[in-house]
């Protein structure tokens, strides 16, 4: 599997990362190479074979819906980069 | 009294127990001993000295009043993805390099009111994505046995902090190795438990299915008594074993006359050090002579596909987990953008090192639209075969053995810029970790003056027989808390 720069820029665009031109040439080389080594997966015959999410036979794991304490918003604003009125403030999602 | 930081921590309870020193003496000691040694080391992104002593005071009085436990006062380095409350935790990323969190982890919570002593945040690999502590934001870590050697990683700086004296014990995370090869490469003892044993309540998360935290010691006596203080069931938790979790240490000092023990011939691969295998067949004669019985006939096949499995899966739990640092709530962010979009791609950009990047790509990728059954599903599938295989394997054995890495401790700046060549340090921890099993780094021996790594694995939640079987072996060989002279 080979990916062009165009691929690992669509790539960067869905995970929100911002790369430079060196670091695109230079994903796109090494991501391919990684994934050539993922091709011999192709071959393993899985017909029939459910996929595992995770190792534990646990599923919908419930608790009681208590009221319990949360901690203070004013604690949690703490290692905000911005905050403003007790909220976190970043630039306008929508103009 | 100044060579107190040489100490297990067991013999060190005993003192203590005894007052023949105080956990004030013993903190002092190991604070001098990161003095000397830590600008060469490296271990620590954050040395707590002034807390450190002050929970020594506090395990003092402890024992004054008779409410001390076997890890009161016993010097603790937490590796740095290990939330605590008021102590910066960085997970080694330059986006969380300011991060002070505003609760405890489950298992700091422990370890804490066990009267443990802090001595540092321990250095890793940037979100635990390595195997050589290289990928820390804040400089690499240096393998106590030559400073010029990769300590291995990610729990890289647990490792050399145990095994530099930096800390009597160590706390540390495994998703694929990154609890084993460390100790393996640094010759001390760390236990990954059943994916389900530990708590990862406040723990920074990489690969949900995969990650576990688990203790990195001296000897298997101190990494049994870490984990009866962190495991068992906590409703924080929902993947944590309800069941209640047996007492470790009553597993310690057991007899292994008939254990069953399988050795996978898959693991023999032509990237096995000659040195390795030599340590590694001699650990085998060594099970025998204890009575175990060894046999060489299991056979894993799809161990050949566990590492694409691997490759695959975590990095696309990895792509989601990161998707939380955005510049918006906490950690660094990147304001000089025009819009939103461009301050999160600005955030992302300059916080986050080479490999993370790379990790995000790679599951961003193989989960996207039109790839997502060829990769994430197929390794999702494949995984199942691995760990049917893993099934068969225990209803024949009680314990599997392999060596723990291939090669010993490489030369820093030997691997970075080959990513593959850097994945294929965990072959041969990464199948137990996709199946979720209990596994054991005991050291074996040296290859070239350098430690060599047996890895016993067990089955589900059965930690203790692991114990048993690396205890009985550890007895045999002596190879327990032997600390490099650092040069």
């Amino acid at each position: 599997m080979a990916l062009s720069p165009s691929d690992v820029l669509h790539i960067a665009r869905l995970a929100r990362v911002g790369l430079t031109a060196p670091e695109v040439e230079r994903l796109a080389g090494q991501l391919s190479a990684i994934l050539d080594h993922f091709e011999t997966l192709a071959a393993v015959p899985t017909e029939g074979v459910e996929p595992t999410a995770h190792p534990l036979p646990l599923a919908n794991v419930m608790r009681e819906d208590a009221i319990a304490p949360s901690l203070p918003a004013s604690v949690v604003l703490r290692n905000a980069p911005q905050q403003e009125d007790g909220y976190f403030r970043v630039r306008a999602v929508l103009e | 009294m100044s060579d107190l930081w040489r100490m297990t921590g067991h013999a060190a309870h005993e003192g203590l127990r005894a007052r023949e020193f105080s956990a004030v003496e013993l903190t002092q000691s190991v604070l001098d001993r990161v003095a000397e040694v830590e600008a060469r080391v490296h271990s620590y992104v954050t040395v707590t000295a002034e807390l450190a002593l002050e929970q020594a005071r506090a395990a003092d009085a402890m024992f004054a009043s008779g409410t001390a436990s076997p890890l009161t006062g016993l010097p603790v380095a937490v590796k740095d993805l290990i939330v605590t409350k008021g102590v910066r935790t960085t997970a080694g990323s330059r986006i969380l390099e300011n991060f002070v969190p505003p609760y405890d982890s489950h298992v700091y919570e422990q370890i804490r009111r066990a009267g443990a002593v802090m001595v540092g945040k321990a250095n890793m690999d940037e979100f635990a994505m390595g195997s050589s502590t290289e990928h820390s934001a804040f400089g690499p870590t240096h393998n106590p046995w030559d400073l010029s050697l990769v300590p291995g990683g990610s729990s890289g700086g647990s490792a050399a902090a145990v095994a530099a004296g930096e800390c009597l014990i160590a706390l540390g995370s495994d998703t694929g190795g990154s609890i084993r090869q460390p100790a393996g490469l640094c010759g001390v003892v760390g236990l990954d438990p059943t994916y389900g044993r530990v708590s990862r309540f406040g723990i920074i998360a990489f690969g949900s299915s995969l990650d576990q935290v688990g203790p990195i010691g001296r000897d298997v006596e101190d990494v049994a008594t870490m984990l009866d203080c962190i495991g068992g069931h906590d409703p924080r938790d929902s993947t944590t074993n309800p069941e209640p979790m047996p007492d470790m240490r009553a597993y310690l000092g057991r007899d292994i006359r008939g254990l069953r023990v399988g050795v996978p011939r898959e693991y023999f691969i032509p990237g096995m050090q000659p040195g390795v295998r030599a340590q590694f067949e001699a650990a085998l004669k060594t099970l025998e002579s204890l009575g175990a019985e060894v046999d060489l006939s299991l056979s894993l096949p799809s161990t050949e596909h566990a590492l694409a499995v691997y490759y695959i899966i975590a990095p696309c739990e990895a792509s989601a987990n990161l998707a939380r640092y955005d510049g918006v709530k906490y950690g660094f962010s990147d304001r000089t953008g025009p819009t939103m979009w461009a301050n999160m791609e600005a955030t992302r950009a300059a916080g986050f090192g080479p490999e993370v990047k790379r990790r995000i790509m790679l599951g961003t990728f193989a989960l996207s639209a039109g790839y997502y059954d060829a990769y994430y599903l197929k390794a999702q599938k494949v995984r199942t075969l691995i760990n049917r295989e893993f099934a068969a394997a225990f209803a024949k054995y009680d314990v599997i053995v392999t060596p723990t890495s291939p090669t010993v401790a490489f030369p820093i700046g030997a691997k970075v810029e080959d990513p593959f060549a850097m994945y294929l340090n965990d072959i041969y921890t990464i199948p137990a970790s996709v199946a979720g099993l209990p596994s054991m780094n005991v050291p074996c021996g040296l290859s070239e003056g350098l430690p060599v790594g047996l890895q016993i694995i067990g089955n589900f939640f059965d930690e203790g027989r692991v114990i048993s079987a690396g205890h009985a072996f550890e007895r045999a060989t002596g190879f327990a808390n032997r600390l490099p002279e650092i040069a």
